[in-house]
């Protein structure tokens, strides 16, 4: 196990290593990195300087060498529009995105977990075939249209959420977060059910076939032949064995809701990593663009790092000699 | 499952009726049609598709020709006529009085000849490395597909939002931008068959009768590989439209000369907060319609063209 986590880790060191490469090559060989790194009101003198103060004049791999050694540094910049460190703006935004990827996440477990459940057990009934229908749509409906329409329905004609923006924060056991207020929840509620209606039907979809493959076994049958109430056997029996695929699914997938999460925040305008990324690329403030892709890149490697892990502690059927990265 | 269970009898049936040959197409087509939603998702698609060619003919007015625009008639509700009488604005107008129906359609134009354009380059760019990767074998296998493989472990939506900060907003970036986030799927599935083809007797037969690298390859292997590309195609066209639309209403797609349907969404956002949603919400039913016929139409295919569903 120390071994594999040992290969693992030198692998995802590899990776990251690999995107560096590619985003130093986007940015020196695609892009011109003067224009890319500096004001871009700066005077032809102060062009010249920055050339020579950025080691532009040298041989590429010694750039790299220079864009490695400020990135391992937490270097990466400052912010055109704010001033400040652009690792700093995004750490400092990090918390809300995450916060609205977590409750995204909660939020397709709870709905869809019994969603999905239901429609296992009674896969014929009429609620079932309308679950399945609409985990059909929620998979090719457009993310951005559904939150618009969202905002119509709840917050223009009904009023009854908040269109826009975060709620008030508080801490609770060290965190703080809009999730332990009421003002902070109502706030919430539309964002995280439109970055999570995705994954709530992936997670319909996976719960219903592990059920509908799961209620034909053995172990169920005898359970059954025990007299184990239903409750107990769905609940206990069913539950912990179509878990594995779910929790692993819903791991990787946490990568993805963050990526997302660039236009849930843009509709909403919740003041995440996501939206300081558009506005950014709309500024045309670089440093912040090159931070952001550092820090996502390197988080998609942890992310993927920790569900292979913990899909082979999960899963002992896992062969985890001949896993590739 | 009971069109399945039923599939044999009819097919003898068929057979004892009727003799004749039945032509691959023939039979494409009569399996095709057996589901009634796909084929009138294909019609559908075929309209749609018509409807953003002929578009220019058959609008009321050039949405973008400022000669017919009237700013007076900004953001009129569904159904009233225009200052000028001579048509009805049956969906309303945008918030710079252009006919909703008119930029609509000119929009749908955008977004499918965008979406269609960087599926084609994709699908040339993806079957050529896939079946390179597939022949080659060796190294060179190997480090194409972990390339695929690091690729598609990323959302597409983060792949593309990376290139259009390094390369910025334009019609042919998107495209660059679309054609990278989809050629790896295309490769994925193309090596798959192309593996599975490239052992079987007819590419030995054509080896030993001297054919060249480049004629097995195109000439042989590439059509047998066919089916499940098409598929492919389908499914990644859709999914084209829709990333898109989605760049677009962030405000890093398309430029707003090159209105597609998410910049026509994305316009009409700002004005959703006072109520007057049909700028918003026609665009964007008109781009759910689109994306649900082509991905009906592909799975469809899928089952037409899977050999191991075929009775």
């Amino acid at each position: 196990m120390t071994a594999y986590i040992i290969r693992r880790l030198m692998q995802s060191a590899a990776v990251v290593l690999a995107m560096s490469v590619i985003v130093f090559l986007g940015l020196h060989v695609v892009g011109d990195p003067v224009y890319l790194l500096i004001d871009p009101q700066a005077d032809q003198a102060e062009i010249e300087r920055t050339i020579r103060r950025l080691g532009l004049d040298q041989p590429i791999w010694m750039q790299y060498f220079h864009f490695l050694k400020g990135a391992l540094s937490g270097d990466l910049g400052k912010s055109f529009v704010h001033g400040t460190s652009a690792l700093k703006l995004i750490v400092e935004r990090m918390p809300a995105t995450l916060e609205i990827a977590i409750a995204a996440t909660l939020m397709a477990i709870l709905l869809g977990i019994p969603l999905g459940l239901y429609a296992g057990l009674k896969p014929d009934s009429f609620a079932s075939k309308s679950i399945m229908a609409t985990s059909i749509l929620g998979f090719s409906l457009p993310t951005f249209w559904v939150g618009i329409m969202m905002i119509m329905v709840f917050a223009v004609m009904l009023g009854w959420l908040p269109s826009t923006g975060r709620g008030p924060t508080a801490t609770f056991l060290g965190i703080t977060s809009s999730l332990f207020t009421i003002d902070g929840l109502r706030h919430i509620t539309m964002p995280a059910l439109n970055l999570a209606l995705l994954k709530i039907s992936l997670v319909i979809r996976l719960t219903r076939a592990g059920t509908r493959e799961a209620i034909h076994q053995d172990y169920i049958k005898f359970a059954r032949a025990k007299g184990i109430p239903t409750s107990r056997i769905v609940g206990v029996h069913l539950l912990k064995n179509i878990m594995i695929p779910v929790v692993t699914v819903l791991g990787l997938e946490f990568g993805s809701l963050i990526a997302f999460s660039v236009v849930t925040e843009t509709i909403f305008a919740w003041p995440g990593m996501g939206k300081l990324l558009i506005d950014s690329i709309q500024t045309l403030d670089r440093p912040i663009i090159v931070a952001y892709l550092i820090i996502i890149v390197m988080l998609f490697v942890v992310i993927n790092l920790i569900v292979d892990i913990l899909y082979s502690i999960l899963d002992p059927r896992v062969r985890i000699g001949e896993k590739s990265a | 499952m009971s069109t399945t269970d039923a599939g044999p009898a009819v097919a003898e049936d068929a057979a004892v009726r009727r003799p004749a040959v039945q032509t691959p197409f023939q039979r494409f087509v009569a399996d095709y049609t057996e589901s009634r939603l796909a084929t009138i998702a294909f019609v559908a698609l075929i309209v749609t598709m018509l409807l953003a060619l002929i578009a220019p003919w058959i609008v009321p007015q050039n949405p973008y020709d400022l000669a017919q625009v009237d700013i007076m008639d900004s953001r009129l509700v569904p159904g009233t006529p225009a200052s000028s009488g001579k048509y009805t604005h049956w969906l309303g107008t945008d918030g710079a009085g252009r006919d909703l129906v008119s930029a609509m359609l000119y929009g749908l134009r955008i977004s499918l000849a965008v979406g269609v354009m960087s599926g084609l380059i994709a699908m040339a760019l993806g079957a050529a490395i896939g079946l390179v990767a597939a022949y080659v074998g060796g190294k060179v296998e190997s480090l194409i597909m972990r390339i695929v493989d690091l690729q598609l472990s990323f959302p597409a939506i983060l792949v593309a939002l990376m290139l259009i900060a390094i390369l910025g907003k334009g019609v042919d970036k998107i495209i660059i931008a679309l054609v990278t986030v989809q050629w790896a799927y295309y490769a994925r599935t193309v090596r798959g068959s192309a593996l599975v083809e490239s052992r079987k007797e007819y590419v030995e037969a054509a080896r030993c009768l001297g054919l060249s690298n480049g004629r097995i390859l195109f000439g042989h292997i590439l059509p047998n590989c066919l089916p499940p590309l098409i598929v492919v195609v389908t499914v990644q066209t859709a999914h084209a439209i829709s990333l898109e639309a989605t760049l677009s209403f962030l405000g890093v797609g398309l430029p707003q000369t090159e209105p597609s349907l998410g910049l026509l969404i994305s316009n009409g956002f700002q004005y959703m907060l006072s109520g007057e949603y049909w700028i918003s919400f026609f665009p964007g039913l008109v781009l759910l319609m689109t994306i649900v016929v082509i991905n009906l139409v592909g799975d469809q295919l899928r089952d037409v063209l899977n050999p191991r569903l075929s009775k």
